[in-house]
């Protein structure tokens, strides 16, 4: 049943769900992921992202639902050829730690039956700098250096689809800034990722597109396409003194659809294209004599996409 | 099912890697095998040569096969619940790695060192009573049919051993507890080897090949028999 590796998407996941039992690890998901792409898969604790990795992985298998995993659809009878074409990091790293950095990548190499071991094993960790680490042994590495090697481990079979589960997690900011640089660069190779993380600001600078799972999808989108979605575009035009009368100064703006104060000398304009009405609330304010300190336009962050739609869940949950 | 040798070499070699850089199997390897040959041997050597006679009846060298009866469990009950423990399970389980070829690396990396373990406890002993024990005595021990049988019996029983640790291993959720089920799976071996050297159950021939044909068939099924109970699922997500 192994369709062509040359399948346009590097995933398809349709109407898939988990169950254990009674308790719902992910209900009804949908996304596709197409090749060469950095997806990233968010949600709090317990919202059912490693389970979806587990599950495109082969390791568990969906209640419900079909999917097609690098090419193949994911059925029983396909587990050893999917696993052959992905690889995946879990949150914890994993290693032998009686063993060296230099010899669990060597069992991994067999596992995957991989040739040209040595030269695999060298180019790896050369990718994730432990080059003069090889011969340690992993449970003498720092929380820091584990997850590069098991980085590393991910990177042996060239895989044409790298889940990333929680990579940083853990990690002070260097040790995770590395890893970010890591992924940027399989980006830049090509590297389909599907990435899941809880660092918002992660997924904001390293992801094409993102979805954010709590059970069910809630969205999914480029984060710009997110903020954009969820959340109105605003100025923010701060004066030296509260102007006397803003709503004639604001009220006859075509591209501001209404104004509200911030404090008494700022207001929050709602507008359509911030770029076309700058300019315009810029004339206004200095027709009316009004002093302008600035005017911005106010951005949302990933973060606060996550927490308007998960406080949404939890405000439904509180009916 | 195609079992591809890479894989099972590499889980092979890691095994063993592994065993020989933890001190608690290297001590199991040790300690028990010693605890088992150390009373028969030195009964063997302290007999005098008029009790060489009663030797022909019962086979005091039975009693080693404890060794593989014991040694192997107690290593395999070690083997897939120490991944999980340590969470290393899941990155190999995330791999082509079929539960067969897992399995079967498994089985071989415990197989390999019981075996040698076993064979030298037994050469030791052999050994042993022919330079110290009186030459009456060390005729007795050293019969052709005995020295056959325990070379026979030592695979097939360690064999079986193994499956039924890997099995307890599969199953169980905390190391120190599958160790402990792995050497209790042994005992019923052990006392068996115990009637036989004492010549409550007579060894005869037939029984001995009859044995030796249903020890051949549990240890071919134990390989498929473990490998359906192997469920990556409630191994890696720990569901029921």
């Amino acid at each position: 049943m192994a369709t062509s590796k040359s399948s346009a998407s590097a995933l398809t996941v349709d109407h898939l769900s988990k169950r254990f039992g009674d308790r719902v690890a992910f209900d009804d998901v949908s996304f596709v992921v197409e090749r060469g792409e950095v997806f990233g898969f968010l949600g709090p604790n317990g919202a059912g992202k490693t389970t979806t990795v587990r599950t495109l992985g082969t390791l568990i298998a969906p209640t419900s639902g079909v999917a097609t995993v690098a090419g193949l659809p994911l059925t029983p009878e396909n587990g050893v050829e999917i696993r052959q074409r992905i690889s995946i990091m879990p949150e914890s790293p994993g290693l032998y730690l009686r063993l060296t950095v230099a010899e669990n990548l060597e069992c991994f190499v067999g596992l995957y039956a991989l040739p040209d071991g040595r030269q695999r094993i060298e180019r790896v960790l050369r990718a994730v700098n432990l080059v003069g680490r090889a011969n340690d042994p992993c449970g003498k590495l720092s929380k820091g250096l584990r997850q590069r090697v098991s980085l590393a481990r991910a990177l042996l079979n060239d895989a044409d689809v790298l889940f990333l589960d929680e990579p940083t997690s853990g990690l002070d900011p260097v040790a995770a800034h590395e890893v970010h640089e890591l992924i940027d660069g399989l980006r830049q190779r090509g590297v389909t990722i599907f990435l899941t993380t809880h660092r918002l600001e992660e997924a904001e600078r390293l992801c094409d597109r993102v979805a954010l799972l709590n059970t069910t999808l809630r969205a999914i989108g480029r984060p710009d396409e997110l903020r954009d979605r969820l959340f109105a575009k605003t100025l923010s035009a701060r004066t030296v003194v509260p102007l006397p009368e803003p709503d004639r100064v604001f009220g006859g703006l075509p591209s501001v659809a209404s104004w509200r104060h911030d404090d008494p000398t700022t207001y929050i304009l709602t507008v359509s294209d911030a770029a076309v009405a700058a300019p315009a609330v810029t004339r206004a304010l200095v027709s009316a004599g009004a002093d302008v300190l600035s005017i911005v336009e106010s951005h949302h962050s990933l973060e606060d996409v996550y927490l308007e739609l998960i406080n949404e869940d939890v405000e439904a949950g509180t009916k | 099912m195609n079992a591809n040798a890479s894989r099972i070499r590499a889980i092979f070699r890691k095994e063993l890697r592994e065993y020989r850089r933890n001190g608690s199997i290297i001590a199991t390897m040790a300690a028990i095998p010693l605890g088992i040959v150390i009373f028969p041997l030195i009964e063997v050597l302290a007999l005098p040569a008029s009790a060489a006679s009663a030797l022909l009846n019962g086979d005091p060298l039975v009693i080693l096969l404890g060794i593989p009866a014991i040694v192997p469990s107690v290593v395999a009950a070690y083997a897939v619940v120490s991944e999980r423990e340590q969470g290393t399970l899941e990155p190999v389980l995330t791999t082509p790695i079929r539960r067969e070829e897992l399995l079967l690396a498994k089985f071989l990396a415990a197989l390999v060192p019981s075996l040698a373990v076993a064979y030298a406890m037994y050469a030791f002993f052999l050994i042993c009573a022919k330079l110290f024990a009186q030459p009456a005595v060390a005729s007795a021990v050293l019969q052709g049919p005995d020295v056959f049988a325990q070379v026979l019996f030592t695979p097939l029983i360690a064999a079986w051993s193994i499956w039924i640790g890997i099995a307890i291993s599969t199953r169980s959720r905390d190391t120190r507890v599958a160790q402990q089920l792995g050497a209790l799976a042994g005992l019923p071996v052990l006392l068996v080897a115990y009637l036989i050297a004492f010549d409550v159950i007579h060894a005869t021939l037939g029984l001995a090949l009859g044995v030796a044909a249903a020890l051949l068939v549990l240890d071919g099924l134990g390989w498929r028999l473990v490998s359906a109970a192997f469920n990556r699922e409630r191994l890696i997500a720990g569901t029921r």
